[in-house]
């Protein structure tokens, strides 16, 4: 470490004038098994490889990619959950990418995660009151005789009834349930909330909910998102940036309109065009789709140079040799292509 | 399709399909009740349920979970264990009656007549037979005919969905194909005894966008060329938008909305429907805040009294007499417009949508 780091009461070290959380060229193989019966030779999969990222204060960040593309293994890196196998994560300027268990408690508390599944992540056998509890007495956030009426101001905050803290979670529904992990989170005051999925598994009027209470925690308490989420839709209503994943690369970077609107990245393209539009019915007329053949390549053997080339119709020699630089190629959006361009007309149409 | 690594997108757009008037009905659905007894009462999952749908069309059943759009196509295909499940009513498919059809009837109905494709194709393949075997399996099971004779189909019928390769396919397991392929094998297994009508569960929704498109393709495409009834369960607005020809939409039971696509997704006349609308983030335009129902569907075990969405609704008060809650209204037309219908109690609610929901749609 370099510049000089202050480190505050809470123990959290941080450089002046560092963002909140930086990710550079961050890596990370995963061990497989090799193929055939002596299986001799080790492979990896490469899940994340080489993802760069910077979250301000306050800024929501939304990731977006298919199954696969290492959405999720990124934000178990950022709550290092994960050890990375190479590159730096800067939390305030400090790199946490391989610090110790010890020394990573405080940055624990600042760092929290919310998950997508709320049946898995609650422990049945738990009260409500003793999950967000835990949580505050890990991080020795309030004495033990205010525990409970800080359980409560916090059932509150998320929309539940304070007098349940001594309910278990099956006696909640879905949505419910996704609000005792809101709750579990907000209860270490974290400055950035990594929400892997949070709203996918749940329905259509209950989701539209938790998006609204997430957006009101975001602007009554400053906290930083870092929004993973498949559903287009739901990741630009919530984010004011948004960054596209392919096989382990984030592929395309930018302001949330600029990527709307203009993306540049044949893969971006490809995925705004694929997602079924309710305007048709409205008189909207009906987009012309760019359909991807095949499947996403595995990541234990990804293609030479640009990883979308094998589904990409733009595809040339130089993509096969040459892995293209995420570069900025309009104000603060940068696009990994030999051949980005904005699309010739828009690809979602305007709604009158 | 032709090979999967060269990759040339091809730009399509779906043609509208004109509107049938007058066909006669492939599927027919009256007044169907499902009700299972449990230990904590009698769960009422379909309550009064009636639809029809033509051959060469597609409906599409839209609700959240709960609301009894997979129970009642489950029944469609006499798939309920007769000994948990009460099933009333009458579903008549080609002209037979399915309620209380005899199960050596039902075999032969079963993946002939009708088949089914599910959501999950992980745990809808058995992982230790091959995919042409299960293919083989359920043509043989129909047709009496060799086993080179049905592998020849299994191959034709793999291509025909997009698989590539087919003939060196057909020997391998499901854990050897994609998700995006598995679901095309189990689309495969469903049309190879060309059924008149298709049943499909929640098809995409375990799929990425991109594949999702490319077998809504697949599926439109087949429709047209078999001709089939298709009922295309869902709970993604945009899916339905682009696939169907009318929509039924269901709460805690019921159907609360049935009409032509265009309308029930264009102008709604139920407060649910408007509900729905409004919770979905649009991918164009200002983001708008969006105006949830508030509360969670009710337990099927005590679906409330009068009309079942009550408890949410926000229009309530505008209904005289206290009828939202003790009165159950009727599915039938409440505008000049008599080709849909709606369960709801409010006046004039083409006026209501248009002043009041219409301006705050995201």
């Amino acid at each position: 470490m370099t510049a000089a780091t202050t480190p505050a009461k809470s123990g959290v070290r941080s450089v002046p004038g560092a963002p909140l959380l930086e990710l550079q060229n961050v890596k990370m193989h995963f061990k497989a098994k090799g193929e055939g019966f002596l299986a001799r030779k080790t492979q990896w999969v490469q899940a994340v490889d080489g993802v760069d990222l910077t979250v301000q204060p306050g800024e929501t960040i939304g990731l977006v990619g298919e199954s696969g593309c290492g959405k999720s293994t990124t934000a178990r890196l950022i709550t290092r959950l994960l050890e990375p196998t190479a590159g730096e994560i800067r939390y305030q300027g400090v790199d946490i990418a391989h610090m110790s268990e010890r020394k990573l408690r405080p940055y624990r508390r600042e760092i929290q995660l919310i998950f997508q599944d709320p049946y898995s992540s609650l422990n049945p056998r738990h009260t409500v009151g003793t999950i967000v509890g835990t949580a505050l007495r890990t991080h020795g956030m309030v004495p033990k005789s205010g525990e409970l009426s800080r359980v409560q101001e916090l059932l509150e905050v998320v929309g539940l009834n304070p007098e349940h803290y001594n309910r278990y979670p099956h006696e909640f529904s879905g949505g419910q349930r996704q609000r005792i992990g809101i709750a579990r989170a907000l209860a270490a005051r974290p400055k950035i909330i990594v929400a892997d999925e949070p709203v996918s598994a749940l329905d259509v009027s209950i989701q539209a909910q938790v998006m609204n209470l997430l957006e009101n925690l975001r602007k009554e308490l400053g906290i930083a998102f870092v929004f993973i989420a498949h559903d287009l839709g739901v990741v630009r209503h919530f984010c004011d940036r948004v960054a596209v994943m392919y096989l382990g690369r984030v592929v395309e970077e930018g302001p949330r309109d600029a990527l709307y609107l203009k993306p540049q990245h044949p893969y971006t393209q490809a995925l705004l065009s694929a997602v079924p539009d309710i305007g048709v019915v409205r008189g909207v007329p009906p987009k012309n789709r760019i359909r991807l053949v095949g499947d996403v390549p595995s990541p234990v053997d990804p293609p030479s140079g640009c990883r979308f080339r094998t589904r990409c119709w733009k595809a040339q020699d130089i993509c096969a040799t040459d892995d293209p630089a995420l570069i900025e190629r309009a104000p603060a959006q940068r696009v990994a292509c030999h051949f980005a361009e904005p699309p010739a007309e828009s690809i979602l149409a305007e709604t009158a | 399709m032709s090979d999967q690594t060269t990759g040339v997108p091809q730009t399509v757009s779906r043609v509208p399909r004109a509107a049938a008037t007058g066909e006669e009905a492939y599927l027919e659905v009256t007044d169907l009740q499902v009700q299972f007894p449990t230990a904590d009462g009698l769960v009422r999952a379909v309550q009064g349920l009636s639809y029809s749908v033509p051959l060469r069309r597609t409906l599409a059943i839209v609700g959240e979970s709960g609301s009894g759009k997979s129970v009642s196509s489950m029944a469609v295909l006499g798939l309920h264990d007769r000994r948990v499940a009460r099933i009333t009513g009458s579903i008549k498919v080609g002209g037979r009656e399915v309620v209380n059809m005899s199960d050596k009837d039902l075999e032969g109905f079963r993946g002939g007549d009708a088949a089914m494709i599910f959501q999950d194709p992980q745990s809808s393949l058995h992982p230790y037979f091959t995919v042409g075997n299960q293919i083989i399996e359920s043509y043989r099971a129909h047709n009496n005919v060799s086993k080179r004779v049905a592998k020849a189909r299994a191959i034709d019928m793999l291509g025909r969905v997009g698989i590539p390769n087919p003939s060196r396919r057909v020997d391998q397991y499901p854990h050897e194909f994609s998700g995006g392929m598995r679901q095309r094998a189990m689309i495969a297994m469903a049309l190879v005894n060309d059924p008149k009508l298709l049943i499909a569960d929640e098809p995409t929704t375990a799929l990425d966008v991109t594949v999702q498109a490319q077998i809504l393709d697949l599926i439109a495409d087949l429709q047209r060329d078999f001709g089939s009834a298709v009922v295309f369960i869902t709970h993604d607005l945009g899916v339905v938008a682009e696939i169907a020809d009318d929509i039924l939409v269901m709460y805690a039971g019921t159907a609360v909305e049935h009409g032509p696509v265009n309308k029930i997704l264009g102008e709604p006349l139920h407060p649910y429907a408007w509900g729905l609308l409004e919770s979905i983030p649009a991918l164009t335009g200002e983001p708008q805040p969006l105006h949830p129902i508030p509360g969670s569907p009710p337990s099927l075990l005590a679906v409330p009294s009068g009309c079942p969405f009550h408890p949410r609704c926000e229009f309530k008060d505008r209904v005289p007499d206290d009828w939202c809650t003790t009165l159950r209204p009727d599915l039938i037309p409440r505008t000049a417009d008599l080709g849909r219908t709606s369960r709801c109690h409010l006046k004039d609610p083409d006026k209501v949508f248009e002043t009041e929901v219409l301006p705050r749609l995201p």
